[in-house]
């Protein structure tokens, strides 16, 4: 199982790459072998005001919808429209082109609660 | 509730190659092994097998048993000959569905039923209560049969390099007894539940690991790959194919779903019948319709259908077709809309999502 050093996690199974006050946020590895073939990814709207746990996208597989949460408070600042059309890029290149949408946040230190990538390998394990 | 799930006699085998299991009507079934996308694609372009040893098999064997199977379901049995298999649907005296099943009639006294895992221990209870006044035997043999089905283009091929029985003889909804498969005596039909050409194999329980491992050794050449339930229910969505629990159920009667060509309103009494000619007479108000999504989105089964803010309707099997490489639906429609063209709206996540009532099915094989 693919779970980069640099990037935190959340017990939801997203991650999140820290770039200055901005959080791009996208799926592990593990969501999305568990998920299956994505087909359609819904992306918020950019200039949303979102708290930590609010509905930030949606992404559904052949068989399920999944709801993904802002794992911090923050503003959709960038969408990756590429998933439009391209929706399976979230299995092919889940920590890259798979990346779903960047929040900008006032206070980037929210970030630091997030699991460290040790914390969240430990965490699937306990699922498995 | 996990442990009481049951095991077909192939688990270990898909556990070993590395399937997804899910419980399915009360079984331990794999969902996907490689991925739903690549397995319905074989299904269509090559050759999918599938365990689907969860079907339950109902055999009623006696002097009445025709009289019997004929007072059970929709369509007439009596208009089949030997060896030939019928699809019905099973009534109740409301005109709900008690299951849709195939009856596969082995000689004039003798039939297997076979019938929806999830469904199977209702049916036998429903079968069993009507057999009380018939000269009748009714066995539950589901424990006894695998069945395994190979479906799509290649599927006559592969199977053919198994059997000295000329497959091609076999014509759709024919069945043949005591076919050897590499030794192992079958029973075979051209039947499925894909939208493609395809057989299923009937064996006994203790067999079918032998039969899977040797069908898959001799169809890897030409594609033969394992299909799990994921795939399953996209090919017999995309082929308009009911599913019960879906398109079917107790409060769905055989004339929405719009199966009346299954429907035998004019043969001797049978369960449901009053109730479906009424209904026949008096217009039904809803229909079974399929929709392509206009709008983004994805139609779930449940998701309500509106037009102009004004529900008219409940989506009842709703996903992304694969072949097609579209998003459409089955949905229960008011009976006026049920005309390619109509325009509605299906709510998403509290949005209307701009659809198109089309015809069905979505997908039909090249002949």
């Amino acid at each position: 199982m693919n779970i980069p050093e640099n990037l935190r996690y959340t017990k939801d199974h997203e991650w999140v790459r820290l770039e200055g006050n901005k959080a791009v946020v996208g799926i592990t590895d593990f969501a999305q072998n568990e998920l299956g073939d994505v087909v359609f990814v819904e992306l918020p709207v950019i200039g949303k005001k979102l708290a930590a746990h609010d509905n930030l996208a949606v992404i559904e597989s052949v068989k399920a919808v999944s709801d993904i949460f802002a794992p911090v408070v923050g503003t959709v600042s960038k969408v990756n429209e590429v998933l439009t059309d391209s929706p399976e890029t979230v299995n092919q290149d889940p920590y890259g082109g798979g990346w779903i949408a960047e929040l900008e946040m006032a206070d980037s230190s929210a970030v630091d609660g997030l699991l460290s990538a040790a914390e969240y390998e430990a965490l699937i394990k306990e699922k498995a | 509730m996990q442990d009481q799930e049951k095991k077909t006699p192939l688990y270990d085998l898909h556990v070993a190659s590395g399937a997804k299991m899910i419980g399915f009507g009360g079984w331990l079934m794999p969902v996907q092994y490689t991925g739903i996308l690549e397995e319905h694609a074989a299904v269509r372009t090559k050759a999918g097998l599938f365990d689907v040893s969860h079907m339950g098999d109902i055999k009623i064997t006696g002097q009445q048993a025709e009289e019997m199977i004929n007072f059970l379901i929709t369509n007439d049995v009596t208009k089949t000959a030997v060896n030939q298999i019928l699809y019905s649907p099973m009534c109740y005296p409301t005109g709900g569905v008690v299951d849709d099943l195939l009856v596969y009639r082995l000689a004039l006294d003798e039939y297997i039923l076979v019938v929806n895992a999830a469904n199977s221990d209702k049916d036998f209870a429903w079968i069993s209560e009507q057999a009380k006044n018939y000269h009748v035997q009714v066995k539950n043999i589901s424990d006894k049969v695998a069945q395994l089905a190979i479906q799509g283009p290649r599927a006559e091929q592969i199977l053919q390099k198994l059997t000295l029985t000329k497959l091609s003889g076999i014509r759709y909804y024919w069945l043949q007894r005591d076919v050897s498969i590499n030794g192992i005596s079958c029973l075979l039909s051209r039947t499925g539940y894909t939208g493609e050409d395809g057989f299923e194999i009937y064996c006994n329980a203790g067999d079918a690991v032998g039969l899977w491992k040797a069908l898959l050794e001799i169809g890897k050449p030409d594609g033969l790959v394992s299909v799990g339930l994921g795939a399953r229910d996209t090919l017999r969505f995309e082929a308009g194919l009911p599913l019960y629990g879906h398109e079917l159920s107790e409060t769905i009667s055989p004339l929405e779903a719009g199966l009346d060509k299954f429907i035998k309103l004019d043969k001797k009494s049978f369960i449901g019948q009053e109730a479906l000619r009424e209904a026949v007479n008096n217009g039904i108000t809803r229909k079974l319709v399929g929709i392509e999504m206009v709008g983004k989105g994805i139609a779930r089964a449940g998701y309500v259908c509106q037009q102009f803010g004004r529900p008219v309707g409940l989506v009842t099997s709703g996903s992304y077709a694969p072949t097609l490489d579209k998003n459409f639906a089955l949905a229960l429609l008011e009976g006026d809309l049920a005309m390619a063209g109509i325009r509605l709206d299906v709510e998403i996540r509290d949005k209307p999502v701009e659809a198109i009532v089309v015809k069905k099915p979505f997908y039909v094989r090249g002949k």
